[in-house]
């Protein structure tokens, strides 16, 4: 056994020679980088799966790469700067970028394709060589980091797996095509040095879109919440549209009211487009939009509970309540 | 012949549509009777429910053991909100049981309140005893209505889904047994209201943001010309913008204010305005325009956002939480005095991230909630605050901040960012007594679910 780790850390020594050279006779591989933007806590596009990508390829960040700079990209951002000796502020700047390019590499095309088709892979660095070597050599300098380096064991090691196992049933994808040569024969030495790795570690899936949602809410219930105000108030001027929507809200917060969005809207005559099936359409961006614009805050009715339009309201008793101003062609009342 | 021909197709087309007929007429009848027997549910459950709620507040009365009292309460807490649940699947409108809603949601804020409260340290109040009994009686006469109610319709075989017709078509006075019955109950709960003593108790909303706008708002009151001048400065829009300007109603809101359209004459512009009379503040505005592409990072669009704040007047403003929804980013500001983030002084600003130009705005908690804090100075150190976390989180973060509590008042608080594994969490150690006031998991972005 004690041989055999020696023989494996001795070809994983040579090999992430090659590879540091080859990073820098190839330096395509690394010049996909990152565009000039800072990019700051909530952002969300291709620079956070590249950030992502990145830091979760030199054992920084353990998560989902899913193009959304959450809590846990915002710790790994600042144990990352902690540990190059940069201001732990979270935001990703130039200097952070430029670390991070020399550091590690990043395979767009991969990733993205990847992203896009919510296709299920261990880890990023589809090939045993990126996680296996170019980390190994760079963990070895900051081996006193503290929390994530257990994770980050088993990470890699669950990871390179069922590395083990891809290459044998599909031809490499992505940076694979650089020294197939070599590649052959590590694979056998590398996955018996493994062996005793915990094999059922991480087989989720560990790149899959996401997006931001507001706080409580999730994207579904917008969606039902889009469905209302679409079929309630389509045609109404934006700020109309916002309005009803936060009369959705300031109900669910009301104690006279359900509790739940879905409670809200489906309460039995509580919406004539519940009633009559309009809010089964398929609601369109502004609807949306108006719906996270309540979410965040915006409440254009001031905090009301009713709205009707006095042409068509069939009611009395809600005609009776304090109206608080017209928007459109609704009346909005506490 | 062609006769025979003809009057045999006729009779087949009278057949064929008396098949589809009746197949139609069953097909409706079923749906009736599945949505009638949904009605059915809820309002036997609700009669249920409502017997148990007044058992178990009846029995809290006679208990004296806190351990006993604690579980009823949490037991009457439950029912209420089972009750609340149902009343809110019957097809009564939203006019029938407002006032009973409303009780059902005191007494499950009082035993809410009640159950999580150490009774042992804190005993049930005489007030709050004779609380707990106006409670029982009025859950008694609900239940013996409601108890009659379900009785009676029973027995003459009352429909939900008449009743439901009954209303919809709302040109003659509801006369419907169901519709009335409930409508009775409530009345009598309206009455109940009055007999009700101390506006503390019992009542589920925090004090109204707009009384307390009212109460913060000051300077003298502004024109309609004023107004519209001051919006326009307050947006940076050019004076040949028109504005339309109306009143709000002031009973209604308790404050006086201005609604504004501001619309640019050739463009499609138009953003929308609320304004408090006294002292012309901006409420919120917004603006509907389409947004292109991002093409600035949200970085950069919370430089704007702050710098547009500080234009206006605000001072020592801090990004304390910034999201991005695809072309637009929503951030949050808080005041921050002494390295003391101020929470209830939050203003909320949204950035187009086509051209960095503000499309949302919101100040109403900032403008309810602002005012001078002199003292902001903590009785325990942070690494006290610390030792009453949670081991098991690891705190990455920590600082002091100012937050409204459960019953909405201003405290100052250690803020600890800490992570159980890739959980990240906000815990509230309070910074007088060393009390955790509040832990709250963060949320992360949600995976986009793949319906394929």
């Amino acid at each position: 056994m004690a041989v055999q780790y020696k023989q494996v850390f001795s070809t994983c020594v040579i090999f992430s020679l090659c590879l540091f050279f080859m990073n820098y006779a190839l330096p395509i591989q690394s010049a996909e980088a990152f565009s000039d933007q800072v990019i700051q806590k909530g952002a969300t596009g291709d620079d956070v799966v590249e950030l992502q990508a990145r830091l979760q390829y030199n054992g920084f960040y353990n998560g989902n790469i899913d193009g959304v700079y959450g809590w846990g990209t915002y710790w790994s951002v600042k144990n990352f700067q902690e540990e190059f000796g940069l201001e732990t502020d979270g935001l990703v700047g130039d200097k952070m970028k430029n670390k991070l390019e020399t550091s590690t590499e990043y395979d767009e095309e991969f990733v993205q394709e990847a992203l896009q088709n919510g296709r299920k892979f261990t880890h990023y660095g589809s090939t045993p060589k990126h996680i296996q070597k170019g980390p190994k050599g760079g963990k070895n300098k900051q081996q006193q980091k503290p929390a994530p380096s257990k994770q980050q064991e088993e990470q890699q090691g669950g990871g390179q797996q069922r590395q083990g196992q891809r290459r044998q049933e599909q031809p490499q994808d992505g940076a694979g095509e650089q020294a197939p040569a070599e590649q052959g024969q590590q694979e056998q030495p590398q996955q018996q040095g493994q062996e005793q790795v915990d094999e059922d570690q991480s087989n989720q899936a560990n790149i899959q879109k996401a997006m931001n949602v507001p706080d409580g809410y999730s994207e579904n219930d917008i969606q039902i919440m889009s469905n209302a105000v679409y079929g309630e108030a389509r045609g109404e001027p934006y700020v109309g549209q916002v309005a009803v929507a936060a009369v959705i809200i300031n109900r669910i917060e009301s104690p006279t009211f359900p509790n739940t969005a879905s409670g809200v809207i489906f309460e039995p005559r509580a919406f004539t487009a519940v009633m009559d099936g309009q809010i089964y359409m398929t609601p369109n961006e502004e609807a949306r939009k108006a719906v996270l614009d309540a979410i965040n805050g915006q409440d254009p009715s001031e905090g009301s509970l009713y709205y009707y339009n006095p042409v068509t309201a069939t009611s009395d008793w809600v005609a009776q309540r304090p109206q608080v101003k017209t928007i459109g062609k609704h009346v909005f009342a506490k | 012949m062609v006769k025979n021909v003809l009057i045999g197709v006729l009779a087949a087309a009278v057949i064929g549509t008396g098949w589809w007929g009746a197949n139609q007429a069953s097909q409706k009848e079923a749906l009736e009777i599945n949505s009638e027997n949904n009605y059915q549910r809820a309002f036997h459950d609700l009669s249920f429910h409502l017997d148990q709620i007044e058992d178990e507040v009846g029995s809290t009365l006679a208990m004296n053991s806190r351990e006993q009292l604690s579980s009823s309460l949490a037991q009457v807490w439950r029912l209420t909100s089972l009750a609340q649940s149902e009343l809110g699947q019957l097809p009564l409108g939203l006019m029938a049981l407002n006032e009973t809603e409303n009780l059902l949601s005191k007494i499950g804020d009082f035993s809410y309140k009640t159950t999580i409260r150490d009774l042992g340290e804190k005993p049930l109040s005489d007030q709050e005893y004779e609380q707990l009994q106006r409670f029982y009686k009025e859950a008694g006469e609900i239940r013996h209505d409601l108890r009659k109610l379900q009785a009676s319709a029973l027995k003459e075989q009352y429909k939900w889904t008449e009743a439901e017709q009954v209303m919809a078509d709302n040109d003659a006075p509801m006369d419907n047994s169901i519709v009335n019955g409930f409508q009775t109950i409530d009345n009598k709960v309206k009455g109940f209201k009055e007999t009700e003593f101390g506006s503390e108790m019992g009542q589920g909303f925090a004090p109204d943001v707009e009384k307390k706008i009212a109460e913060s708002v000051k300077g003298k009151a502004l024109s309609k010309q004023e107004a519209a001048k001051k919006a326009k400065q307050f947006l940076g829009v050019p004076d040949s913008m028109e504005v339309e300007i109306d009143e709000l109603d002031e009973e209604s809101l308790g404050f006086e204010g201005y609604t504004l359209t501001v619309q640019e004459p050739e463009g499609e512009d138009e953003i929308y305005m609320d304004m408090t009379k006294r002292g012309g503040h901006p409420l919120w505005f917004l603006q509907s325009r389409p947004i292109d592409e991002p093409e600035m990072s949200l970085n950069e669009a919370s430089n704007k956002g702050l710098a547009f704040l500080e234009e206006n007047g605000y001072e020592n403003m801090e990004l304390a939480d910034g999201k991005q929804y695809d072309t637009v980013g929503v951030f949050q500001f808080v005041t921050q005095k002494d390295d003391v983030k101020i929470y209830p002084d939050t203003v909320y600003v949204e950035v187009a991230l086509d051209d960095g130009e503000v499309v949302g705005y919101k100040a109403s908690d900032y403008i309810a909630n602002h005012h001078q804090r002199d003292d902001l100075s903590p009785s325990i150190s942070a690494e006290e605050a610390k030792a009453q976390v949670n081991p098991n989180v690891d705190v990455q973060e920590e600082g002091l901040a100012v937050i409204h509590n459960e019953d909405d008042e201003e405290i100052l608080c250690y803020e600890f960012y800490g992570t159980i594994e890739n959980d990240t969490f906000r815990i509230y150690i309070n910074a007088e007594d060393g009390d955790e006031e509040n832990v709250k998991k963060m949320q992360e972005a949600e995976p986009v679910y793949d319906t394929m």
